[in-house]
């Protein structure tokens, strides 16, 4: 079938000027999103606003799919559960037997560690969460991956502050709106975390590669000293993360370090909490070029984005 | 009336007495349902890599290629803005690639103007493909092979989608022209 014939100019000069003018103005359109574009990749802050206002509009509609996916996923684990219970039944119970064991240890090494902290004068090193909050949607169909959690400037969120799940690291805010704000998740090509491994503090730094794993770098080059089912936690250097959080697992090993799977799947989270910057001394420091030599009233002139919690040491550390 | 000369009715949409066209849903359908389209992706939780179609575009090209000159050329600068809204990408990116798009489907189609259900998939699958191709190239991150690699299953969804989509598009156009009551 052809197209319809009143789409043809035929000999209509009117209908071959409403065609040119149509050619003009979509390459004009073109040419405005490429010069927003543009400006977008060289000043990403200056058009956030935009995106923050109508993420706000709409962060009702992805808190109650929020809701509908956890109520989902609980259905399907449900009915699975059917199909494996005796199986799990006997491996839980294994493992319970031995998380018993494990725990009694823990309390022990837990009073070990009141105590030596009581003992060099430490204060509890408990944070408390920003807020908690859902995660109400993502960039499902862009390649890079970011998520968006229903809690803002009006909850004391800012920009920089980690998101972690009862089981790990999930991102990092990137961009904060009036009550919804921005995630970078960590398999983000952009996101970089620095980590240690769980057994002997081996330093790293974790980054996404776009396709959902982590790429583990070593920091010191040498012999590889990884091996596949290493745990790494987030190391506390950069500021940002508070030190000893999950954040992946090592699935395959590789020259320079290796690959690793994230422990904490947002996706399976049913709430995020999103906790204060670990040390806002060293991230403003951070930000200093290399140039200028680090002083006081050039940190005390950042912006200070949350207050230190207790147990960060001295800012004079970090000079 | 009609039954009596069948010539006289020569289809479902055209007016009858109190039986019109509304104005309203014939110029609006299009444009919602692609907003709709742009919207959905961005309240679904993919955290590992892209799972879902760019569904606002794979709509913009059924609208385009199921009913040509219904939308007008420049209609990637509106609605291409209120995709990027929503979909993660830096704005400005749909903006372009939309109207590209769109001057792209219009060249092509004049000329090559003969159309039927494969050539209409063909065309939409290439405008599919080279969209997550390029929009992956001006997402803001330095583009990797690893990047291409997880858009992989995103293409072969959205391509093997793009049928039944086109479905639903023949839907709302027999939905956005059919005749509604009009008292007065």
């Amino acid at each position: 079938m052809a197209s319809p014939s009143s789409r043809r100019t035929g000999f209509s000069k009117k209908a071959q000027y409403s065609v040119f003018t149509g050619y003009v103005f979509a390459g004009l359109g073109a040419l405005l999103g490429l010069a927003l574009l543009i400006l977008s990749l060289w000043q990403p802050s200056s058009l956030a606003p935009l995106r923050g206002a109508a993420q706000d509009v709409t962060a009702p509609a992805g808190t109650a799919t929020a809701v509908v996916r956890k109520n989902s996923t609980n259905w399907w684990d449900y009915l699975s559960g059917y199909f494996e219970a005796a199986d799990q039944n006997a491996a839980l119970r294994k493992e319970v037997e031995l998380a018993r064991v494990k725990l009694a240890e823990a309390e022990a090494l837990e009073q070990e560690n009141e105590r030596l902290r009581a003992l060099v004068a430490l204060a509890g090193s408990e944070i408390e969460p920003v807020a908690v909050a859902r995660l109400i949607g993502s960039s499902a169909s862009s390649s890079r991956r970011f998520a968006v959690v229903n809690a803002g400037r009006e909850d004391g969120i800012e920009v920089g502050m980690p998101v972690r799940s009862p089981r790990g690291v999930v991102g990092r805010i990137l961009e904060v709106a009036r009550n919804s704000s921005r995630v970078l998740l960590l398999t983000d090509s952009e996101s970089i975390v620095p980590v240690r491994r769980t057994s002997d503090s081996t330093v790293a730094f974790a980054e996404g590669r776009g396709d959902g794993l982590l790429r583990i770098r070593l920091i010191n080059l040498g012999v590889n000293p990884f091996e596949k089912g290493d745990v790494f936690v987030t190391s506390g250097a950069g500021g940002y993360y508070r030190p000893g959080v999950a954040v992946a697992v090592m699935s395959e090993v590789l020259p320079d370090g290796g690959l690793a799977q994230l422990i904490a799947n947002p996706a399976e989270a049913d709430t995020v909490s999103v906790e204060p910057i670990y040390e806002p001394e060293a991230v403003a420091a951070s930000q200093i070029p290399l140039e200028q030599p680090l002083s006081d009233e050039l940190l005390s002139d950042e912006p200070q984005v949350a207050p230190p919690p207790g147990g960060a040491p001295d800012a004079s550390e970090n000079e | 009336m009609a039954r009596l000369s069948p010539i006289s009715r020569p289809d479902r949409y055209a007016q009858r007495i109190n039986r019109e066209q509304s104005p309203w849903r014939a110029l609006t359908v299009p444009y919602v349902s692609i907003m709709l389209a742009s919207f959905i992706p961005a309240v679904f939780l993919a955290s590992v890599m892209p799972i879902f179609p760019p569904l606002g575009f794979v709509m913009l090209v059924a609208w385009r290629v199921m009913r040509p000159g219904l939308l007008p050329m420049w209609v990637g600068v509106p609605l291409g803005a209120f995709d990027d809204l929503f979909s993660g990408q830096p704005f400005g990116s749909a903006i372009l690639l939309w109207s590209i798009t769109m001057i792209v489907l219009e060249a092509m189609e004049g000329r090559f103007p003969w159309r039927g259900f494969w050539q209409d998939w063909f065309a939409a699958s290439l405008a599919i493909i080279s969209y997550v191709l390029f929009a992956i190239v001006v997402s803001g991150a330095t583009t990797t092979p690893f990047h291409v690699f997880a858009a992989v299953p995103q293409i072969i969804f959205s391509v093997l989608f793009y049928p039944v989509l086109a479905r639903m598009v023949a839907q709302l156009d027999r939905f956005r022209l059919a005749r509604t009551r009009r008292v007065g």
